[in-house]
């Protein structure tokens, strides 16, 4: 009866068009949005996943990475101290101005890494030597930075431009993973930093740490935080920190969830409509195929392989169109946009349970239908 | 002599199909019940064409559901080839409606998008018989009814008489023993029932099975075997069939 269940479902055309594009959108908007989401969460991480360090050592207090509380200057030899550190750097990071040729300003985030190792760089070169760094009076810029701060034409190797009215040349372009403030980075030394940044107090943003062989990260952290009273946090714990800050304390989550809601809401009364009146229409039919010996058992298979097919078309479809979306409106990084694979598998369990719903209430209309219905002119 | 008796018995039952014997059935409850078929007896031979006739509210149509296995009776015992209906569960009967007995509606009940040939297979899709061969059996069923141009045409694309062709391959596709019809000729002008009718007993016609028709449409008596006039929820006048109607 599968190929019956399948011809009736192609044929009725408007219901079936009805049914695909109602599970389309719904796939398309819960993948558009979660993928979005993500994406964000991913950015609000960037400052944390792009020096690639396996524990950060932070103030006691701070709750994500981007609220700079700064450390003593003997934090970086207070850590080193404790057993299982193999290393331990320090890290400059903080918004500052940079003033351009032309006399305008923009907001740049400058990171300083340890000059000696350069531990903290990025991973991946666009143009120049990072080791170039240590000349003096010298930045790497990311790409981001090279579109702010005056386009391709006026931004490339050799150029010099003003960090607090400190002048600096550009001797490499990296890739950065974007930021959720979406400022530009700029790095730089770590003693450079300090230079050319405003007096403070305390100017040391992190220390980054590395366990020795046979100590994993998790277990250093936890030593760095008995021993020292500071924060400490492997690179996925503090970003995991720093996603659940953003969820808590902006509005974001809620946001993005509510057009999540939204999305499995539309798809289910549109789903669940549409088949219960694909149902009721089919009455007599299905009362008919009753009556001539079809069980409500072979229904229910009938119901569930037209619920699951058409659910698994529009899955495709909607994953596709919001492929297609990221593709096009986030390319070159314009929009946060990270679809991932559990959410595919969590869309995919969404919908799961959207042809489910929708055709229990059908399969319940049909499990009561008496089949003497036919009989009645 | 008792075993006389239960030889007599015995061939009675062998050339019975169906056997009838004080149906019961009401609907509804306290004041509001309605007692529809009052103790009906009735015997149906293999190979015989019965025609149920009778007034509106007679309880042609619940005797036919009854002895379906799609309404439950009352009281009283429906045996078809010698299987007591009322003893088998749910399922058992689902079962027994797809290997034994045919129907043809007075609404066809043809599905939609399905072609002709299609549709005419569907118990044999139901019985779980591959595609092709399902197709193949109901094409040949069609084509003895004079359907073979019409085989890939949809419901919506024939006329009712066509479509009530199709509803009878679809019944007879199966070879049932027991061809139970609900008014076959109600949504068709006189000419075109008439000759379906005509087609049904043709084709439907067999030594062992036994055919039920519902109808008002006394034109088409003269197909019938017997012809039992059913009034207030009994059985009342059974006539041979050929005799002039009452």
């Amino acid at each position: 009866m599968n190929f019956v269940a399948l011809k009736m479902l192609f044929g009725d055309r408007a219901k079936y068009m009805m049914l695909l594009a109602g599970l389309t959108f719904s796939t398309m908007l819960i993948v558009q949005q979660g993928s979005i989401f993500w994406g964000l969460m991913t950015w609000s991480q960037s400052g944390i996943t792009n020096i690639n360090a396996p524990v950060w050592v932070t103030d006691p207090n701070i709750n994500q990475v981007e609220e700079i509380k700064p450390l003593a200057d003997t934090a970086v030899n207070v850590v080193r101290s404790v057993p299982g550190v193999e290393w331990a750097v320090p890290l400059y990071k903080g918004v500052q101005r940079a003033r351009l040729r032309d006399g305008n300003y923009e907001q740049i985030a400058l990171v300083g890494i340890d000059s000696s190792t350069l531990i903290g760089r990025p991973h991946k070169m666009i143009e120049g030597r990072i080791e170039d760094l240590r000349a003096p009076d010298t930045v790497a810029i990311d790409q981001l930075a090279v579109k702010r701060l005056g386009g391709p034409d006026r931004m490339h190797l050799g150029t010099t431009f003003e960090i607090n009215d400190h002048l600096v040349k550009v001797v490499a372009i990296v890739h950065a993973q974007k930021s959720f403030q979406n400022f530009p980075f700029i790095y730089t030394t770590y003693e450079r930093a300090l230079g050319v940044t405003p007096q403070e107090r305390r100017k040391l943003s992190y220390v980054l740490a590395s366990p020795v062989e046979g100590v994993n990260p998790e277990e250093l952290a936890r030593r760095i935080r008995e021993h020292t009273g500071l924060g400490a946090y492997t690179e996925d714990q503090f970003g995991w920190k720093t996603v659940r800050w953003i969820l808590e304390n902006t509005g974001i989550g809620v946001n993005f969830g509510t057009t999540v809601v939204l999305g499995f809401v539309v798809g289910m009364a549109i789903a669940g409509q549409t088949f219960y009146l694909f149902t009721i229409e089919n009455l007599r039919q299905f009362g008919a195929l009753k009556a001539i010996g079809a069980s409500t058992g072979m229904l229910a298979r009938m119901i569930l392989l037209q619920s699951f097919t058409v659910g698994l078309i529009g899955y495709g479809l909607g994953i596709g169109l919001a492929t297609l979306f990221g593709l096009t409106a986030g390319s070159g990084g314009r929009l946060p946009f990270v679809e991932t694979w559990p959410l595919l598998v969590g869309v995919g369990g969404a919908l799961l349970m959207i042809c489910s719903l929708s055709s229990a209430i059908s399969i319940r209309k049909l499990a009561k239908l008496e089949p003497a219905v036919v009989f009645r002119g | 002599m008792v075993n006389q008796s239960v030889e007599l018995f015995e061939q009675e039952l062998s050339h019975g199909l169906v056997r009838a014997r004080g149906i019961t059935k009401s609907f509804g409850e306290g004041d509001t019940k309605i007692p529809v078929l009052k103790g009906v007896d009735l015997d149906v031979a293999k190979g015989e064409v019965l025609f149920l006739v009778g007034p509106s509210g007679s309880g042609k149509t619940t005797l036919l559901s009854v002895i379906a296995g799609i309404l439950e009776s009352d009281e009283g015992e429906v045996r078809i080839l010698g299987e007591s209906i009322h003893d088998l569960s749910a399922a058992e009967k689902t079962c027994f409606r797809r290997d034994h007995l045919g129907f043809i509606f007075q609404q066809y009940n043809l599905l939609p998008t399905l072609t002709a040939v299609e549709n005419a297979a569907v118990p044999l899709f139901i019985r779980g018989m591959k595609k092709m061969e399902a197709i193949g059996r109901a094409e040949e069923v069609l084509k003895t009814m004079g359907m073979g141009e019409r085989l890939k045409a949809v419901p919506s694309k024939l006329s009712g008489g066509e479509q009530q062709r199709v509803a009878i391959a679809r019944a007879l596709v199966g070879e049932p023993q027991l061809l139970l019809c609900d008014e076959p000729t109600a949504s068709l002008d006189g000419e075109t029932g008439h000759r379906v009718v005509e087609q049904l007993c043709e084709v439907g016609k067999h030594p062992d099975r036994a055919v039920i028709i519902i109808t008002h449409d006394s034109r088409i008596f003269e197909f019938g075997d017997r012809i039992v006039h059913m009034e207030d929820g009994q059985v009342g006048q059974i006539q041979q069939g050929q005799e002039d109607p009452i």
